[in-house]
């Protein structure tokens, strides 16, 4: 009876006939999984939210740490010194020493080397490739073989100049030597030691063997078409147009295949085809590509 | 990486060295008051103050005792690091340029500019242990290099003296007579004045930086050109890395190209190379002035750079700094 005026405080006694659901008022404690080796430590909490639903808030937290300082005895001890000079009058919020609101990298120059795989493809730059390996020139690292561009792990890596498409044996000592006069900006394509013809050679030669695709689903991207062409030979470069405010495809892309007969073969067989409900149209990109 | 950005000095910085365990950085620069950071977060410990002109180069004892400087009034100074206390006053003729401490720290090396009519000469001073034993005598003095020398160092086992400046010749000088042993060859070397110079971690190779837009990498004992290293920018500074085979130049711009060139902010890096291969690794951009002077942590993991901007950048590399390719 005495009970009666505090109807929310229960009574252990109560809890009796259910089993443990009542306890529903409890929250399970909160857990804290450490920091693991990426430095990502997570916080689950459990809150009840206004409805008085129970909630559960998982809290995932990377700490990052600047610099790891290991220092000797010496320098621990030189860590206590006292300050002197200007630095006595140093008060703590004296902005003298910052971090740097920007995040700022080793800038690579021009796509790296591949110098050492110049004097190997002197003759036929594609002469390894003849195994029907894709060739893929991924355009920030420079690696031949690997990833495409957008799967370039180095995605961080400032883009090479628009000269530098298709030209993996570019000479990375082109970069070193501006050889200016005045010091002044000289664009990659005329420094010195910078491949010209050869590059445009070869660039023309795959666009002539660019394969134009359309009637292609709305969710078609880059990857699905080199998939879908791969088997004919390498590939040199696959293209999907996007539309930027709806990022669907809009229905057409490209195909540069490496040699011209896998091309033709690629649109005597998929011409027609069927691929993802709507029957794709294949056909050379220039008409009458000669 | 995220530099760490300490702008303590209000002119521009002249020279930076790190001690030898590493966790304290000494800065010098045009304002008279060399600084000492803690090379892990950049926190200023304290300032020496005593000289009344621009403080051109320090060095630091091993056991980061003692801390020598050299300054545009026409003295060398010894001071205490911990406490800051000027401990004894070198007094020349002319604008002290260069200071080198010996292997022991028994003897320094300093270098003095010409001056009206006093040519430039280089100067062997003992150090005592006791800083009330010392004295300003010098051991030796070697007059003779045309024009100003901008580094003289110790070579190994301090047998041998190096000196390069504005006439473009790295000289080898022998540190007990005085006598001058080797003479880089005037058409391999540079052309124009050399700015810099750094020896490498065991001593058996260093590198001058130029305003010839190239530095060049010489061996300590023969004085044999071994590699070359060209840029777009005249060099000031120049440093090694004691981890990897890699070499840092930080320059500046031409006088000619001010005008024709935009100066964006945060423009000049301090550029990375590849020591062996002589190929550009990649930049580190962000001193709104001309780079003018470069350190290395003896750890490896963390480099400074100071600029014209009187800015000192400090740079703890990111992993991926180590699993570089080329």
């Amino acid at each position: 009876m005495a009970h009666q005026g505090e109807p929310t405080k229960l009574r252990w006694g109560e809890l009796d006939e259910d089993d443990g659901e009542d306890l529903d008022f409890l929250l399970p404690p909160r857990q804290v999984i450490g920091p693991d080796d990426n430095g990502i430590k997570k916080v689950i909490e459990y809150k009840f939210d206004e409805d008085g639903n129970k909630v559960k808030i998982t809290t995932t937290m990377r700490t990052r740490k600047l610099a790891n300082a290991r220092l000797s005895k010496r320098a621990v001890e030189r860590r206590s010194w006292p300050k002197f000079g200007d630095a006595v009058h140093e008060d703590v919020g004296s902005r003298l020493t910052m971090v740097s609101t920007e995040e700022i990298l080793l800038e690579r120059p021009k796509p790296l080397g591949s110098k050492t795989e110049e004097p190997k493809t002197a003759g036929d730059p594609l002469a390894q490739f003849q195994k029907g390996a894709v060739l893929m020139v991924c355009r920030t690292c420079g690696k031949k073989g690997d990833h495409w561009t957008s799967r370039c792990p180095y995605k961080d890596l400032a883009p090479p100049s628009e000269g530098f498409v298709d030209k993996p044996a570019a000479s990375d000592a082109a970069a070193a030597t501006a050889g200016a006069t005045k010091g002044a900006y000289v664009p990659p394509g005329m420094r010195a030691g910078a491949e010209r013809t050869g590059g445009s050679d070869m660039r023309r030669r795959n666009d002539e063997n660019s394969v134009r695709v359309t009637n292609l689903s709305e969710d078609t991207r880059e990857p699905d078409l080199l998939e879908l062409f791969r088997p004919f030979g390498p590939v040199s470069r696959v293209y999907v147009a996007i539309d930027q405010k709806t990022a669907m495809s809009r229905g057409f892309g490209f195909v540069n295949f490496v040699n011209r007969e896998d091309a033709q073969r690629a649109i005597s067989k998929l011409n027609g085809y069927g691929y993802d409900n709507l029957i794709l149209r294949v056909e050379w990109a220039t008409p009458r590509a000669n | 990486m995220r530099p760490i950005l300490m702008k303590g000095h209000e002119r521009p910085l002249t020279f930076l060295k790190y001690n030898r365990d590493g966790d304290l950085l000494f800065s010098c620069a045009k304002d008279h008051n060399p600084t000492v950071w803690f090379a892990d977060n950049g926190e200023r410990l304290g300032t020496y103050h005593g000289h009344n002109g621009a403080v051109w180069c320090c060095d630091v004892s091993r056991d980061s005792g003692r801390l020598i400087t050299g300054s545009a009034d026409q003295t060398a100074k010894l001071w205490n690091v911990q406490t800051g206390q000027q401990l004894f006053t070198f007094n020349f003729d002319s604008p002290a340029r260069s200071v080198d401490f010996s292997v022991g720290d028994k003897l320094a090396v300093i270098t003095t500019d010409p001056f009206m009519e006093l040519p430039s000469a280089i100067h062997v001073k003992r150090i005592a242990k006791d800083p009330t034993e010392q004295t300003g005598e010098s051991v030796l003095l070697i007059k003779g290099p045309q024009g100003r020398i901008n580094r003289a160092i110790w070579g190994p086992l301090n047998r041998t003296i190096i000196s390069a400046g504005e006439d473009a010749v790295i000289r080898i000088w022998d540190s007990e007579t005085g006598k001058l042993l080797k003479e880089s060859d005037k058409e391999s070397g540079h052309k124009k004045t050399v700015t810099s110079l750094a020896k490498s971690s065991d001593g058996s190779h260093f590198l001058t930086g130029s305003l010839d837009k190239s530095a060049r990498l010489w061996d300590t004992r023969t004085l044999t050109l071994i590699k070359t290293y060209v840029t777009e920018r005249p060099v000031n500074a120049v440093a090694m890395s004691p981890l990897l085979d890699h070499v840092v130049l930080g320059g500046g711009q031409d006088a000619s190209a001010v005008t024709t060139t935009d100066h964006r902010a945060g423009k000049f890096e301090a550029k990375f190379y590849d020591k062996i291969l002589q190929e550009e690794i990649g930049g580190v951009k962000g001193h709104f002035g001309p780079i003018n002077a470069l350190a290395f942590n003896p750890d490896g993991k963390s480099f400074s750079s100071g600029g014209e901007d009187g800015y000192v950048r400090l740079h703890h590399f990111d992993p991926d700094y180590f699993n570089i390719k080329i």
